[in-house]
């Protein structure tokens, strides 16, 4: 070591740190004790924060309502036999729900609803859109939209693709102990959406899926109304946000007041959605939200069981160490040495 | 232009030495044997000098370009290079097919990385041949004098001179092409060249130019000049030239290599030379000589490969599954997902054609789940490997002051290789040894002369028991202090360490033999081809070829015998006369000389002195030399004999000195003959010319021998020591006899005398026997079945053995390693692999490399080869790692090498320090490559699963594409280029830890399938943990849902912190840099996603504002990311704190060792290192050990040195 560094000395060669790998470093060293802290400190986080959650996710007030079957007349038992009445289009599909608010829930409530087995992630589905004609109407390339691309030959649809043609067309009436609620379909999609992804654009040919196949095959979602601008058209920006599981929920809109607890909610719901030949479910979901959003358990539930492990391997650590300790950098552990001694 | 120093006198007095001396060309024809070569193949080329525009077949012009690619084939040439790596293949078909709709991406974000990586590797290519053109090109537009159509000399650059061209060079000046010299400033035609650039040899050599031309030595007589060259083709043998000059008047000349000029070869001691073009540009025999040497890749690197192959196969499986489940799902369930229209699908989607749509799926998902491959894995590890060959080049602990030399890494490809080295395979001299040369004894006339002591012969007084143990436990470095300061006080003669009061000082005159001593010094003063220089206090020091002969001139200078000046044709040797009892200045004619070969192994001058007597004076190998001694000649032979295997003994280098006295007819008649051979054109010139040198090379007396030293490198024992603490077996094969060989392997601590010695070699009666029957049959069968013998009772003798600690090495001599290496390899390996050190003597360059191969073959361990000369070569390349030694001997060694080094004992620090960090580092790098793309390309998997396996991705297109390049590549570089795991320090003071490279600890099957899993287990933490969190419920305050995008972002982002952090616990040092990397690379993403999310939603579409708007304002986001990243750490932390803590390996103890006694002081460690009790075998440790416990005397085994030379494998021989 001496005579090395000797020669460093003599060496005349300027030469940095760097290029003799000789930086100032931070070398760590896991010793027991900082084993034991690291442990310790991530339980001591993890628990507090995962109470936090458990308790916002359990303050939420849910009201989960599924009317797939229900809201069918009972004479229909197989989803076949609903899916062909859904695509009836002289059957009156209104439906009435009643359904009790248990606890309070303070304004704004939010009103979701929710599909099943509906895959808005398959990559058919996703890429089937045309952002530059929603910005502005016209797009001379809308080849991803296919097969809604085009009516009747060369009549471009806006919004082309299949997303905007199979948008979701359920509607929620709401009523709390007799008095109409309100429900705010303003402000339920992402601003930037509303201000640069959809433009000032008027829906045209929007193909009419209601009543397109007699037939009885293929019957999709809602029409647009053509007076409506896209950037105005919330419920559209809020199902062109694509999900990314098959069970999802989006934002139908807020009701803007408490719903005290007790009160009886009765619920005219428009049910012409067709899930019936995939079978989905649907279902209707008023719920408020915390500091973390809405009604979800995992969070906390995973943030204490993972501090808890981790206090546990603190411990169980600690009685290894305990029962077995190995004096840090002890040579006789080497493993040349461990060879002598077995010798 | 110089004018000619020397007067006309000087000229007139020239005399026409051409008819006596032995090089010279006589103005006979050429025969015609010799001249019937020329036209025929091979032999084609005619120069018409003087005439250049008149050379009939177009020879090339003197461009020369070394660069690999023009500006036209750059592109495709570079391009090309690239593709030969397969992932580069998979990329590429990945690039063509996302311009399809098969893609699940966009083209750009599959191809720009690509680009990128492929840009970043031929821009490196690029910029290194560019620089190589800069040279070119500099050296292309020297200039040059050139003699011109109208009759003077004009500068003109290189690149223009054509073949026929006469040139005029000055001294210390290039040559620019291969030039015939025709004449130059010295009277005798003759100019000496300095060949540096072609063999790396520093001394100076002596050309001649043909009598017919050495007249032309002004500008006017070379103008009319003419003349035809008919010569060889262009080859690459430096030292051969075969051809004939035809000048005006019809006579034809011979020409040889004594006459021809190489390109890159410099000018010296000489004020100009004129010469005409030979051959040009790339006919040279430079540019011929210029071959790569064969490209070697690592182990590592080929387990890289096969890893690569690993995941190809896994990412065709789960390719595979999910193909075949969405051919599953699009027939069984897409039909009812009216909202895909399926009625009116393409055939990627179609239900009714569910195996095409599987199929085509199946070349989608190839390219989604290609994240498996890193795409930057391999520039990655190039600029990792560059910086590392950076490190070892820059590093000053491994720089040669004394010659300038630092160490270099001349391919970056096999850094990691040097962690692993099991067996070095090194030559001895010029690499154990300094190849310098001290005179330190003599045998004159049966007398013994020289008292000096040799370090061998302390090493062998040592092993014979005496004087041992109190001078030996001091310790190392005090002692080496003492020994240089004696060196130094001693002896400041470099390559003279000769004291004897008898023959210093002119004493020599009073002993009884003195007409023998001065003959034997003269000898020693004429019988060169060195050089005398004389600088300005009068002294002359010698350039000669060899430093062997080097140390005798310097000898006879020291001891009055003053060598002082060369003509081309005499020598003179200024000594003292016995009858005036004065110094006069003697002149001796050169008539011939004989030169040294190594076939010969022999060198002679005829003399003839100034009373007109003609001597032969030789001096050669013992053997040779007794072979052709006369009657008369052996009245010395006995003592002689004894004193040459005395000085083997001692490790000395030695040469019989004889001579012999030629009767003028007898010379004349010789001389004749001995010309007819030289003159003699045609590949077995040679052949003849020995022949030749045999007539007169007989009858010769002896007259007695030198020794020599070859002096170990500074630090050699310490640095074996060191290597054997690592577990690192070295082999030495040497072209040296059985005896010295030994001995420096006694100096070099790798034999000891509680050893036990296995030698093996034909050197026996039996043997002897057959070869003196001369039937070459009965030879052959006799040393086969002689091998096969030897080699059974070693075996034998190791199976014998009961003691555990019993040590064995094994000397194989040359001839007997012939038989060995065939048939019977399988037990000589079997006995070499169970012996501490194997030596193996008297092996030619190209048993050092089929024995380089036989140990790679049957060890399957890494190997390394070392050594400094051209016989080496072949080693060096066979050998996993060639290492040369830049020293004296010559480039070719370093030329053919992949690491140079100045000193053998730098391999210590190159292979425990260097070499162990880099293969640290290399593995780590590589295994957290896959950890982290698996890690990756699986939650893509997942997310499959979840989206009906229709190929959709979870992230945006570039999220994907600039992971590989620029999210997570910086804090892997930076690893690899400075992660430390232990300081070099500690490496050094322990060096076994060396062993995890050989046992390949870090890079070993466990380590990299751990790691793979490490990925999986954290990616199946990090996206169920994420999709659970973000499931369907309101993600913030505000209501709004997580769709596609706030997980994709989401996702990703924990990806991007685990994989990152992942580093955090890997690595050991942590520099501002990796500091600056890791976070850096995590800040690098958030920006990334911030300028990202500002680009208009037409290009950045689902990233649109995500981060700003969706993310960051959400505290789910952020805990989704401290949860996820955390518990996707937490197997591996929980992993390494309880393996470290309660099954360290060697390394961590050692961490663990260097952070807490940081601040303790030396003393504490010596103690700690004197503990240590692993078993090394060789090396000063082990004789030190072995001293201490050798009181007790070992089991009786026959010491061969007890017994004379030849019957040294007595115990062995039946």
């Amino acid at each position: 070591m001496e005579l090395l560094l000797e020669r460093t000395q003599r060496g005349q060669k300027v030469s940095s740190a760097f290029t003799q790998q000789e930086l100032p470093a931070c070398k760590p060293l896991l010793t027991p004790k900082w084993v034991i802290t690291i442990f310790m400190l991530i339980g001591v986080v993890f628990i507090p924060i995962g109470v936090a959650a458990l308790f916002a996710s359990r303050n939420v007030v849910e009201i989960i309502d599924e009317y797939q079957t229900v809201c069918v007349p009972g004479r229909y038992t197989t989803n076949g036999e609903r899916e062909q009445f859904i695509q009836d289009v002289n059957q009156d599909k209104h439906c009435n729900r009643t359904l009790t608010v248990s606890k309070l829930m303070k304004g704004p409530v939010y009103v979701y609803y929710q599909l099943d087995n509906f895959y808005q992630n398959h990559r058919r589905y996703v890429k089937s859109r045309s952002d530059k004609q929603l910005l502005d109407g016209n797009a001379t390339d809308t080849s991803a939209c296919k097969p809604e691309q085009y009516l009747s030959g060369d009549l471009a649809i806006v919004p082309c693709g299949l997303i905007a043609w199979s948008l979701f067309n359920d509607t929620y009436n709401i009523s709390a102990d007799g008095q109409q609620v309100t429900i705010n379909k303003k402000g339920i999609s992402w601003k930037s959406d509303r201000e640069h992804k959809f433009g000032n654009v008027r829906p045209q040919y929007f193909p009419n899926n209601l009543p397109r196949d007699l037939n009885g095959s293929l019957i999709g979602g809602a029409s647009l109304d053509p007076n409506t601008t896209l950037n105005e058209d919330e419920d559209l920006i809020v199902w062109m946000r694509t999900a990314a599981l098959p069970t999802f929920r989006k934002l139908y809109g807020k009701i803007e007041q408490d719903l005290a607890a007790g009160s009886t909610l009765s619920i005219t719901i428009n049910n012409v959605y067709n899930t019936y030949s995939f079978g989905g479910k649907k279902k209707l979901v008023l719920s408020t939200t915390s500091w973390l959003g809405g009604k979800n358990d995992f969070l906390g539930v995973a943030y204490i069981t993972v501090g808890s492990l981790c206090v546990f391997l603190a411990l169980l650590f600690f009685l290894v160490h305990w029962r077995y300790p190995r004096r840090l950098g002890d040579t006789k552990y080497l493993s040349w040495n461990q060879h002598a001694s077995a010798n | 232009m110089p004018e000619p120093r020397r007067t006309v006198e000087s000229r007139r007095r020239r005399m026409k030495w051409s008819h006596v001396y032995s090089f010279s060309c006589l103005r006979h024809p050429a025969d015609r044997e010799s001249s019937s070569h020329m036209g025929s193949e091979g032999f084609s080329r005619v120069v018409i000098i003087n005439k250049p525009n008149e050379q009939r077949p177009k020879y090339p012009s003197n461009w020369v370009s070394t660069t690999k690619y023009n500006l036209i084939t750059f592109f495709p040439k570079a391009l090309f290079e690239q593709f030969r790596r397969v992932a580069n293949i998979y990329f590429l078909f990945a690039a063509a097919i996302s311009l399809t709709p098969l893609s699940p991406f966009s083209a750009a974000s599959l191809i720009a990385p690509l680009v990128f990586v492929i840009g970043v590797s031929m821009a490196k290519e690029g910029v290194e041949d560019w620089n190589r053109f800069l040279q070119d090109k500099e050296v292309n537009n020297r200039r040059v004098l050139v003699l011109e159509e109208d009759g003077g000399f004009s500068y003109t650059e290189w690149k223009k001179l054509r073949v026929g061209d006469i040139v005029k060079i000055e001294k210390n000046s290039f040559f620019p092409a291969d030039l015939l010299l025709l004449s130059s400033s010295f009277e005798d035609g003759i100019c000496y060249v300095e060949t540096m650039n072609l063999d790396g040899e520093t001394n100076l050599k002596l050309k001649r130019a043909l009598e017919c031309s050495m007249d032309l030595d002004e500008d006017d007589k070379v103008r009319l000049f003419q003349g035809v060259i008919r010569c060889e083709d262009p080859n690459p043998q430096l030292y051969s030239f075969i051809g004939n000059l035809e000048v005006s008047d019809g006579d034809i000349n011979a020409l040889s290599p004594q006459q021809i000029l190489l390109r890159d070869s410099k000018l010296r001691n000489t004020d100009y030379i004129y010469g005409a073009v030979i051959f040009t540009g790339h006919d040279t025999k430079v540019m011929q000589n210029a071959t790569q040497p064969p490209s070697k890749r690592s182990n590592i690197e080929k387990r890289m490969d096969l890893i690569i192959y690993f995941l190809f196969s896994v990412l065709f499986l789960i390719s595979a599954i999910g193909s075949i489940a969405f051919g599953i799902i699009t027939s069984r369930r897409t039909p009812r997902w009216w909202y895909l229209r399926p009625d009116d699908a393409n055939a990627y989607y179609d239900p009714s054609a569910p195996a095409i749509a599987g199929l085509l799926h199946l070349i989608t998902a190839l390219l989604l789940y290609g994240y498996l491959i890193p795409i930057s894995l391999y520039v990655s590890i190039e600029i990792v490997k560059v910086a590392q060959a950076m490190f070892i080049n820059q590093d000053n602990h491994m720089y040669y002051e004394e010659t300038d030399t630092p160490a270099h890494a001349r391919t970056s490809n096999l850094n990691e290789e040097l962690g692993q080295v099991d067996t070095i395979l090194s030559d001895k001299t010029g690499t154990l040894t300094c190849n310098q040369m001290e005179f330190v004894k003599c045998s004159i006339a049966g007398i013994p002369y020289g008292k000096g002591v040799t370090e061998v012969e302390v090493a062998a007084a040592q092993r014979q028991g005496h004087d041992t143990t109190s001078h030996e436990v001091t310790n190392n470095s005090a002692n080496k202090e003492i020994m240089e300061t004696v060196v130094l006080g001693k002896n400041p003669i470099k390559g003279f360490n000769f004291q004897d009061d008898r023959l210093e000082n002119g004493k020599w005159v009073n002993e009884n033999n003195f007409v023998d001593v001065q003959l034997f010094f003269r000898i020693l003063a004429i019988c060169h081809t060195a050089i005398p220089e004389e600088d300005e206090s009068g002294n002359f020091s010698y350039e000669a070829e060899s430093p062997d002969e080097a140390a005798f001139v310097v000898a006879a200078r020291e001891l009055g015998f003053v060598f002082n000046k060369r003509s081309q044709s005499s020598v003179w040797v200024k000594d003292l006369d016995l009858t005036p009892r004065e110094c006069t200045n003697k002149e001796y004619k050169i008539l011939q000389l004989l030169e040294f070969s190594s076939a010969r192994k022999r060198m002679s001058v005829v003399i003839k002195n100034e009373e007109g007597n003609i001597f032969l004076f030789c001096k050669g190998a013992d053997s040779v030399i007794f072979e052709r001694l006369g009657k008369e000649g052996r009245r010395y032979e006995e003592a002689t004999k004894r004193h040459l295997a005395h000085y083997a003994d001692a490790g000395l280098r030695t040469l019989a000195i004889a001579y012999r006295r030629l009767d003028e007819s007898e010379y004349v008649a010789w001389d004749a003959e001995f010309t007819r051979a030289k003159l003699h054109v045609g590949a077995d010139r040679d052949a003849k010319l020995d022949e030749a040198s045999e007539l007169i090379e007989k009858d010769l007396i002896l007259l007695g021998a030198t020794a020599v030293e070859d002096k170990l490198q500074n630090g050699v024992p310490e640095c074996i020591d060191k290597l054997a603490h690592a577990g690192i077996k070295i082999w030495v094969l040497t072209g040296d006899k059985l005896e010295t060989a030994i001995n420096i392997g006694f100096a070099c601590s790798l034999l000891r005398q509680d050893m036990i010695q296995l030698i093996i070699s034909l050197d026996n009666d039996e043997v002897k026997k057959a070869e003196a029957s001369g039937n070459k049959d009965l030879i052959q069968k006799v040393s086969l079945e002689n091998t096969k013998q030897q080699l059974t009772v070693c075996k034998k003798v190791l199976e014998d053995e009961e003691d555990n600690d019993a040590a064995f090495a094994l000397v194989i001599d040359g001839k007997a390693l012939n038989y060995a290496l065939g048939e019977l390899e399988d037990e000589l390996m079997g006995i070499a692999m169970k012996c501490a050190s194997v030596i193996c003597c008297r092996v030619s360059p190209k048993q050092k490399a089929v024995v380089t191969k036989l140990v790679k073959k049957k060890t399957g361990a890494i190997t390394l080869g070392i050594g400094d000369g051209a016989n080496d070569v072949g080693m060096i390349q066979e050998a996993h790692v060639g290492v040369g030694i830049s020293g004296v001997e010559g480039m070719q060694a370093t030329m053919a090498s992949d690491f140079s080094i100045a000193q053998f004992r730098y391999l210590e620090r190159l292979l425990l320090v260097h070499g162990s960090w880099c293969y640290k580092r290399i593995a780590r790098m590589i295994c957290y490559f896959f950890y982290k793309n698996i890690h990756f390309g699986f939650t893509l998997f997942y997310f499959e699963a979840h989206a009906a396996f229709s190929g959709q991705a979870a992230y945006n297109d570039w999220y994907m594409s600039l992971f590989n390049v620029f999210f997570t590549s910086l804090p892997v570089i930076a690893l690899g280029v400075l992660d430390q795991d232990i300081s070099f320090r500690m490496k050094l003071q322990f060096p076994h830890l060396y062993q995890q490279g050989i046992k390949n600890l870090h890079f070993g099957w466990s380590q990299i399938l751990g790691w793979m899993a490490n990925g999986v287990a954290s990616s199946l933490v990090v996206f169920f943990f994420t999709i659970s969190i973000l499931k369907r419920q309101a993600f913030r305050n505000g209501g709004q849902v997580a769709g596609l995008e706030v997980l994709g972002a989401t996702l990703y982002s924990c990806v991007i912190w685990t994989v990152n952090c992942q580093l955090v616990l890997v690595t050991k040092y942590f520099t501002w840099i990796q500091h600056a990397c890791i976070w850096g690379s995590i800040l690098l993403w958030y920006l990334f996603l911030i300028i990202y999310g500002y680009i208009p939603p037409t290009i950045s579409t689902t990233a649109y504002r995500v981060f700003i708007e969706a993310c960051a304002p959400s505290p789910s986001y952020w805990l989704t990311i401290l949860l996820a990243s955390g518990a996707a750490l937490l197997p591996s932390f929980a992993y390494i704190s309880f393996q470290s803590t309660f099954f360290p390996i060697d390394d961590q103890i050692i961490q663990e060792f260097s952070h807490l006694q940081k601040d303790k002081d030396q003393p504490w460690l010596e103690k700690v290192m004197q503990n240590k009790t692993f078993r090394v075998t060789i090396g000063i440790t082990a004789r030190l050990r072995h001293l201490g416990r050798s009181k007790k005397p070992r089991r009786a085994q026959p010491n061969p040195y007890a017994a004379p030379a030849h019957k040294s494998n007595v115990n062995l021989s039946p």
